[in-house]
């Protein structure tokens, strides 16, 4: 249990100075795991035999002293059930799915593993990354591990509450509107959705191609960075992979932020927003201030038509993307009288209720005579999105924001209404729009019941450096992130 | 323009090769149609001489040398397939 308190830099030295082994640490996240993921569902599959196998093969290169390259050397990482791992499953948390096994590892996992990682089971999301609560995952929703019955977010719900349940010390997740920074927030954890480009998309189940990023979640902004500079980085297989050099973001950061410019948005202080989050948000801009950053009130006028501009072009995107899945490959087969009968019956038997709206919508938004109306004025909104905040940018280094309006909401509490669903992600969205990096950290509680409050820094094309130091000098100067929930 | 009167769920869902259930049609209608009313605010913006964003990151095409690489085995490429023989995937027959 003490064992699944610590994060990857706390394990990286243990396991240098074999003061544990990468065995005896496995066996603490599996037993940490069939211990409370009964009330969490955080897991969909998770094949012990295979992980302890992968753990005693670093518990070899441990004793030979082959660290070199390896900074995950038999960490535990688990991932979200949407990113390949050669052999193992891959549904989406979808029934059209069913059975699937990649027969290739996604390009983040071969990093992983050529870093020495632990690939550590399969978890819970919201079917095809598709949501903010995990309630559309098809094998039921995860709890958030602050109040069974509350959501934990989504789509990286099943991601975000390993991590805070201390189930496993870090989690991969992806990010098309908020989707990890979402639920880091509503967990208590740490998010980080990179720049668009940075971390190759080769083996992620694609959703909204020029929105998804592949991104970390942890316990500390250390770990994070440790995480992050192990996934990033150019891929021949991912075209829209950045040619940008990839720093050590661990080893820079100096938790130093004096003359850092900070810029509060003032659409993103509204009616709506939460008081307690609010005033949690702006206790944290407080106390960055006090560690020697100075604050400037900014404008992003585009703000309020994100949420609009995004769910034409994420679903229209989906739309295309998900027209692979028509029961010929892979996956579920319904059988029809004829081909045509096929697809529609396969494809209505194997989409949750959420992914058939978003894919009618965004056949919709591209039919036929809508194009012009729907999509490419969406894309010019998008633009003037992506202009706000390079105008911004000229003025401060980072934007801070609360990452959602609102602490947790209960499970069911919006189920029935998709676009209160949507509104959820409100602060999340324009990061994506704008193809920026962004993180969500711990920046409070609300009081009753004890629920976590999260802190957006949001930062330039290609600098999580300077969010990573933002992130590090506020956790530096408080606990928010060393607390953990009673399960 | 954006108006959005002749919204047919049933035809949206033959492009999109769905079946719907009768009330799924109901439900899934009446909730686009509240979405798509909420995406109305769209109009209010000024795009006059806007150019589009296709992408986040200003990309430029990208080419490589036509070098041969390993690829996925057949039985790899066929492991997942609903119905396969020969080598080949199974589907209904398409021609009348």
């Amino acid at each position: 249990m003490d064992l699944c308190k610590l994060g990857i830099v706390e394990l990286q030295s243990l396991l240098k100075n074999k003061e544990v082994s990468s065995v005896e640490l496995a066996n603490s996240f599996l037993a940490r795991v069939s211990q409370v993921d009964s009330k969490i569902h955080a897991f969909l599959h998770l094949d012990s035999e295979n992980i302890l196998n992968q753990a005693r093969s670093a518990d070899q290169l441990i004793s030979r002293g082959e660290f070199d390259n390896k900074p995950l050397l038999g960490i535990p990482i688990a991932i979200k059930d949407v990113i390949a791992v050669k052999g193992e499953r891959l549904g989406c948390a979808s029934r059209i799915l069913d059975g699937f096994v990649s027969p290739y590892d996604a390009t983040v996992i071969e990093k992983l593993k050529a870093a020495g990682a632990i690939v550590f089971g399969r978890l819970n999301m919201d079917e095809f990354a598709m949501g903010s609560s995990t309630e559309n995952s098809a094998f039921g929703p995860t709890h958030n591990p602050w109040a069974i019955g509350y959501a934990p977010g989504g789509s990286s719900g099943g991601s975000a509450a390993a991590v805070s349940a201390l189930e496993c010390p870090a989690a991969l997740g992806s990010d098309t509107g908020g989707s990890i920074r979402q639920p880091a927030a509503l967990c208590g954890c740490v998010g980080v959705k990179p720049t668009y480009g940075r971390v190759s998309r080769f083996g992620l189940v694609a959703f909204a191609s020029s929105l998804d990023q592949i991104g970390p979640l942890t316990r500390s902004s250390q770990d994070a960075a440790v995480l992050l500079e192990v996934i990033c980085g150019w891929d021949k297989r991912d075209c829209t992979s950045v040619n940008e050099p990839v720093q050590s973001f661990s080893k820079n950061l100096t938790g130093d932020i004096k003359g850092l410019k900070i810029g509060l948005p003032r659409e993103y202080f509204i009616k709506g927003l939460d008081p307690e989050v609010n005033n949690a948000v702006l206790d944290a801009v407080k106390l960055l201030e006090k560690l020697g950053a100075s604050v400037l009130e900014i404008s992003l006028p585009h703000t309020e038509y994100a949420v609009a501009t995004y769910y034409i072009i994420a679903t229209a995107e989906a739309s295309a993307n998900l027209a692979r899945f028509d029961g010929i490959r892979y996956g579920l087969r319904v059988d029809g009288s004829d081909l045509f009968e096929l697809y529609c019956k396969t494809r209505g038997k194997g989409f949750g209720s959420e992914v058939k709206r978003r894919i009618l919508l965004g056949t919709y938004v591209l039919s036929s005579g809508y194009y012009d109306a729907y999509y490419l004025r969406a894309q010019k909104v998008r633009t003037l999105i992506r202009n706000d905040f390079i105008e911004a940018f000229k003025k401060v280094d980072v934007i801070v924001t609360p990452t959602t309006p609102t602490p947790a909401f209960k499970l069911g509490e919006k189920s029935g209404d998709p676009l209160q669903m949507y509104l959820s992600d409100v602060f999340t969205i324009s990061c994506n729009l704008a193809g920026i990096c962004g993180v969500s950290i711990p920046c409070g509680f609300t009081a009753q019941p004890k629920l976590p409050i999260g802190l957006q820094i949001l930062g330039k094309h290609f600098d999580e450096l300077t969010i990573l130091n933002t992130a590090f000098a506020f956790q530096q100067a408080t606990d928010w992130h060393k607390q953990f929930p009673e399960i | 323009m954006m108006n959005k009167p002749d919204f047919d769920i049933k035809y949206i869902a033959n492009l999109a090769r769905i079946e719907l259930t009768d009330e799924e049609e109901d439900l899934i209608g009446r909730q686009l149609s509240q979405i798509l009313d909420y995406i109305e605010k769209l109009k209010q913006v000024d795009i006059t001489g806007i150019e589009p964003t296709a992408h986040a990151n200003p990309l430029v095409n990208v080419s490589r040398p036509d070098i041969v690489v390993g690829s996925l085995s057949k039985e790899e490429a066929l492991m997942n397939a609903p119905q396969a023989a020969n080598n080949l995937f199974i589907v209904p027959k398409i021609v009348e």
